[in-house]
């Protein structure tokens, strides 16, 4: 397993900031009442989506679920887009018809989030079937959660993949939490990546909240999958720390066992990169810096999206078809 | 080989196909039992053959999980037709048909498009019972962003099958078992009437007879008896569910100031009770008495040929129903005796011997 250079750790830490900075202000703004739909944050789990997608270019192309936000910014996707789409105007990468659960960048190869789980999955798959046929040498990824594996519908992926040996690479982030029900609910005790194996693909599990980590086991199985050994399946373990759907914490709800949420926030992905950071020299001066420079960022996004339009109503019934 | 030929409605779906795969060579073909054998009642003879294993396909027994695949398929860029051999097995498929490919042009705001055909056969007969005679269109058409067609004649089924996989749009086509045996001229160069909305097959002034799919045939049976008695009916084949083409129905009633809806679909939330709907809404001046819907009960269909005899209502039915209408009950007996099928009515010509 090779482990990522300072340098690239340094983009790896910065874009995780990033992604936890506009998850946490989009959190602090939702309170306003202005961004109204179900919005699914993923504060704790953010070096799953930044580590996969370190690995991918613009013309791989990267499927997600509802929460998806980490995913599509990792991919490149338009922050202005993003925030735009919360608020409902028609500058929203969707138009403001899908809010938070239906995300798209088609400039950066983010095709689409939607919140059917495993809605997406199959959609995945059979666009890599396509860019199989067509040879284009891209890869697809597709993101789902614990949850997901329980729909039939990911079997039915997982046997078509590995039947037709496609470019996918899916990844399941596996917090053990359905909404509020725990994995031991669900599913037995035994871990989701073996199935896939038994499926037919190449199959591991490794932490999700570890970037290092996850940077390498993806760039051996993208690596994988552009020399044509057929789709890879991840199983990376991390934990959600804020309520399912909202911007508030819900641990005083109690489906969490005591301890278990100040447990995996000891193990925060961005509190263990600094750690590793700081021991590769970085200072506290080039971490003040980056915050300053994600901070400018997010003020900005914010403003240009608020500036943004209300849709036309007679849009409203624009795009049935094409 | 000629523009204009005879052909079966299944031969000219096949033809369809065939010209279709050479037209885009993205298109695919898909389905449970698509290049075996049987070549799904003989609608994909050849095709393989001629196009190879990769655009021509068998698949898993996965109809959701395939359905999904062929939507990310037709989104970056290909023409799947999946093919499912009774529209009851589309229902594993519901999510992905409802949720992903009706909506995702419209929730991605027009940015992506889904050109996907998905053709399902309804049907009847020979004991093929409450799971594999089914007929569930109207809940598809439904979903907005789904177009639904279903023609009845041959040549209506060559060009709405070219115009379905040429649509940028998801689109389900709905064929009837029943039609697939009966021939009509297939002109390549043109379609007789367009290929939207309806259309009318036969011109009449003393009633309008609007009917769907294979009904159609048993309005046109009916319509040639009751020509004999003096009454002359205009029989509109609608051929898609979606647009509902009420204007040609509202034109047709304007002459004829009568109509029956012949729809073969339970009567419950039928697109025919839809059809009734909006053309009164629409100018209810136009009846001069009240319009009937003749339809399946609303129970499952028996496999027992003794019950499915009775469930589907006929050409006997739709004269009864017009004579009925027109307060011409004195004529029913007869009308009736000589439209009475001397087959089976779980068996579509005398030359079918099952199995499916």
């Amino acid at each position: 397993m090779s482990l990522p250079t300072t340098a690239e750790l340094t983009g790896l830490y910065h874009r995780m900031l990033r992604i936890r900075r506009i998850e946490e202000a989009i959190a602090t703004r939702y309170a306003e009442q202005q961004m109204r739909c179900p919005t699914h944050l993923c504060i704790g789990e953010e070096a799953i989506a930044v580590g996969i997608c370190a690995h991918l270019t613009v013309a791989d192309k990267v499927f997600s679920n509802h929460r998806g936000h980490g995913h599509y910014l990792a991919k490149g996707g338009s922050l202005v887009g993003l925030l735009a789409e919360l608020y409902g105007f028609a500058e929203g990468c969707c138009g403001g018809r899908g809010g938070s659960m239906h995300l798209s960048d088609l400039n950066a190869g983010f095709v689409a989030s939607t919140p059917i789980v495993g809605g997406t999955v199959p959609v995945a798959a059979g666009y890599a079937w396509a860019e199989q046929i067509k040879g284009s040498g891209n890869v697809v990824v597709v993101f789902f959660g614990d949850g997901c594996f329980e729909e039939g519908v990911v079997h039915e992926t997982l046997n078509f993949a590995a039947l037709k040996k496609l470019p996918l690479v899916m990844v399941c982030e596996n917090n053990q939490y359905s909404v509020m029900t725990p994995l031991n609910e669900r599913q037995p005790a035994r871990d989701i990546y073996p199935i896939a194996a038994a499926h037919g693909l190449n199959a591991t599990s490794g932490d999700g909240n570890r970037v290092e980590q996850v940077h390498a086991l993806a760039q051996a199985a993208i690596a994988a999958v552009r020399a044509g050994a057929g789709p890879q399946f991840l199983e990376l373990h991390t934990h959600r720390w804020p309520e399912h759907c909202g911007p508030n914490e819900d641990d005083d709800l109690g489906y969490r066992p005591p301890g278990e949420l100040a447990t995996w926030k000891l193990r925060c992905p961005l509190r263990h990169t600094e750690h590793m950071l700081r021991l590769c020299g970085v200072t506290d001066g080039d971490l003040q810096v980056m915050e300053q420079q994600i901070g400018v960022e997010i003020d900005q996004a914010f403003a240009i999206a608020l500036s943004g339009r209300r849709p036309d109503v007679i849009s409203m019934t624009h795009h049935i078809h094409v | 080989m000629s523009d204009v030929m005879t052909l079966s409605y299944g031969a000219a779906i096949r033809e369809a196909l065939d010209d279709a795969l050479a037209r885009h060579p993205d298109m695919l073909v898909i389905g449970e039992g698509v290049p075996d054998p049987k070549t799904i009642f003989s609608t994909t003879q050849g095709l393989r053959e001629t196009y190879g294993a990769g655009r021509v396909q068998d698949m898993p027994l996965a109809e959701n999980g395939m359905t999904g695949i062929c939507i990310g398929a037709a989104l970056a860029g290909m023409r799947p037709v999946l093919v499912h051999q009774r529209i009851d097995f589309a229902l594993l498929a519901m999510d992905q048909m409802v949720n992903n490919a009706a909506k995702w042009c419209y929730m991605f705001n027009g940015q992506q498009k889904v050109p996907l055909v998905v053709r399902v056969i309804i049907g009847r007969g020979w004991g093929q019972g409450p799971q594999h005679s089914q007929s569930l269109q109207a809940m598809f058409a439904q979903v907005p962003g789904l177009k639904v067609v279903m023609p009845t004649t041959a040549g209506d089924a060559y060009h709405f099958m070219l115009n379905a996989i040429a649509d940028d749009n998801p689109v389900l086509f709905v064929e009837h078992r029943w039609l697939h045996h009966i021939t009509g001229e297939v002109d390549k160069r043109q379609p007789a009437a367009g290929v939207t909305g309806a259309a009318r097959l036969r011109q009449g002034n003393a009633i309008t007879i609007a009917a769907f799919s294979h009904i159609t045939i048993e309005a046109l049976k009916a319509a040639t008896v009751l020509a004999e008695h003096g009454i002359e009916a205009d029989v509109v084949d609608m051929r898609c569910l979606t647009p509902l083409d009420v204007e040609t129905v509202a034109n047709s009633v304007a002459q004829t100031g009568h109509l029956l809806v012949a729809d073969c679909a339970p009567e419950m939330a039928s697109i025919g009770h839809l059809l009734i709907s909006r053309l009164y809404q629409r100018q209810p001046t136009l009846l001069k008495q009240a319009p009937r819907l003749v339809a399946y009960p609303n129970h499952p269909v028996p496999t027992s040929h003794f019950l499915a005899n009775d469930y589907y209502p006929g050409a006997e039915h739709l004269a009864a129903a017009i004579l009925e209408i027109l307060d011409r009950r004195p004529l029913i007996t007869s009308v009736c005796r000589s439209l009475q099928s001397t087959l089976a009515r779980d068996q579509p010509d005398r030359y079918f011997v099952g199995p499916f």
